[in-house]
């Protein structure tokens, strides 16, 4: 009798299908995973439902990697699910692993946001005044969407999470990385991100050029400049995160000419990335006077959005009135 | 030996009583310049609010923006950072740093809905024990007014009520 192969699933909640793309971005190597594990559960690409999930003992997948940040009833439903299914919950992209993109939502109440949504929006058209949460008008009147909650949550605010695989989405190399740890003997610590630990710029192709000080007079965005494709991106004044954000990437945006934006979340020592890179961002500020800081520092349109664009949600200040 | 139970149960407030609010403050002050201010006005007798906690740094400079936000999550109505007047750093730079850091982080702070006067910064001298005292207990009446800084708790996930239901339907 041959020895069952281990069984993994994938999972996505809100997300964009990005992290589902990357899956398939690992091309041939998906073979490989598929020769060491058997993939019991995958609704983007297999067909099994949710009942396939209920029916499995608790336990029985040994690893569940799950996309996407948690908003609405059925997401936070399945996540508990598959964590009581899997012996591993990994936390799978930066939606899932600090909030993400969709977590920016957390700027808005969630009454203006089903305003806009259900509403608003020009192409929408919503007579029935279909909503989430509330049993449906047309039909049977028995259909009812799922209920959408006040905040968007990281994973590991709605069940205990394993591992964290950093990346909007992880790139192929940190996903077989984390894999084969994964399936080999020696597990890395509880709550580990399967990435290494140190800030982005360490391993950026153009580390040599920063300069020993960098003073700026403006930031530029990056439609403004003719960037430099050699020079350091904070040293041109363009908004790199960088020195707040976990390396593990090899720095395919800074490869392409553009700045860290960050996705990768903060190094192990760092609580709050958002509050980090505004503090590195910040000191860069070439003057002294309190009125020019602030005229250098308006060159920062969005700095919520800039400095927390994957990490609202798992902020520090992730319930304060606005969040 | 004195009989302290009488004594004791003053001091205990009475059930029934609310509490009034009392502010809390987490002070960031220097070591150099804030801090012996704070000193001078303690060793001058000054009387001002009780409501602060200060924490001594080494600098203005050093206050990394996380403190800020950590204190804010774990319950401060106020934070307060004190350093030396510009030009006066003892590291040269770290009160301007400082000043970088505490203009771009009120910007964060108050599009995350905290109020303007609940993040202050001033630069007080070692020989300003009395600037101390106005600060302090300026910041706690505005405070004060302001009330409680009250973080959101998590919300259940739950169908709406009737109420909402109807609330909703009003807002088509």
């Amino acid at each position: 009798m041959t020895r069952e192969k281990p069984k993994i699933a994938f999972y996505w909640c809100a997300s964009c299908g990005g992290c589902e793309e990357a899956v398939v971005d690992l091309a041939e190597e998906i073979l490989d995973v598929v020769a060491t594990a058997d993939i019991v559960f995958w609704p983007v690409a297999l067909d099994f439902k949710r009942r396939d999930v209920e029916q499995m003992l608790d336990g029985s997948i040994l690893a569940t990697f799950l996309n996407g940040a948690i908003r609405t009833s059925e997401q936070e439903e399945m996540a508990k699910l598959l964590r009581r299914k899997s012996k591993l919950l990994v936390a799978f992209g930066s939606c899932s692993h600090l909030g993400g993109i969709p977590g920016l939502a957390n700027l808005f109440t969630r009454e203006s946001i089903l305003q806009a949504v259900y509403f608003e929006t020009p192409t929408t058209e919503n007579p029935d005044c279909v909503l989430p949460g509330v049993p449906g008008k047309d039909g049977n009147g028995k259909l009812t969407l799922p209920y959408f909650s006040e905040r968007v949550r990281a994973l590991d605010q709605v069940v205990e999470v394993d591992y964290y695989l950093p990346g909007c989405p992880p790139l192929p190399r940190i996903i077989t990385r984390a894999v084969a740890t994964l399936l080999g003997e020696h597990l890395p610590e509880k709550g580990s991100v399967l990435a290494p630990d140190e800030a982005l710029c360490t391993e950026c192709p153009r580390k040599d050029s920063k300069p020993e000080k960098i003073a700026l007079k403006s930031f530029k965005r990056p439609q403004e400049i003719l960037i430099d494709e050699t020079q350091c991106l904070l040293a041109q004044g363009l908004l790199c995160m960088g020195p707040a954000t976990r390396a593990g990437c090899e720095a395919p945006c800074v490869l392409g000419n553009m700045p860290c934006t960050g996705c990768c979340g903060p190094p192990g020592r760092v609580r709050d990335q958002g509050a980090k890179a505004l503090s590195a961002i910040a000191s860069l500020v070439d003057s002294q006077d309190e009125q020019e800081i602030d005229a250098v520092l308006a060159s920062i349109p969005d700095p919520v959005g800039t400095f927390y664009r994957y990490s609202l949600p798992a902020s520090l200040l992730a319930h304060s009135r606005k969040v | 030996m004195p009989d302290v139970s009488s004594n004791l149960s003053q001091a205990v407030p009475l059930e029934a009583e609310q509490p009034a609010f009392e502010p809390r403050v987490v002070a960031f002050f220097c070591t150099w310049c804030t801090y012996m201010a704070a000193d001078l006005a303690g060793t001058s007798r000054m009387k001002y609010a009780p409501n602060v906690r200060v924490i001594r740094v080494m600098c203005s400079g050093r206050i990394d923006p996380q403190f800020v936000l950590a204190a804010f999550a774990n319950g401060a109505d106020g934070v307060l950072i004190g350093g030396c007047h510009p030009g006066d750093c003892h590291y040269q730079e770290g009160n301007y740093n400082c000043l970088r850091r505490v203009r771009l982080l009120k910007r964060v702070i108050e599009e995350l809905g905290i109020e303007e006067d609940r993040f202050r910064l001033e630069w007080i001298s070692a020989a300003e024990g009395d600037r101390v005292r106005v600060v302090i207990n300026d910041m706690v009446e505005k405070l004060r007014a302001l009330g409680p800084l009250q973080m959101k708790k998590e919300v259940p996930l739950r169908p709406l009520s009737p109420e909402e239901h109807e609330l909703q339907e009003v807002a088509v």
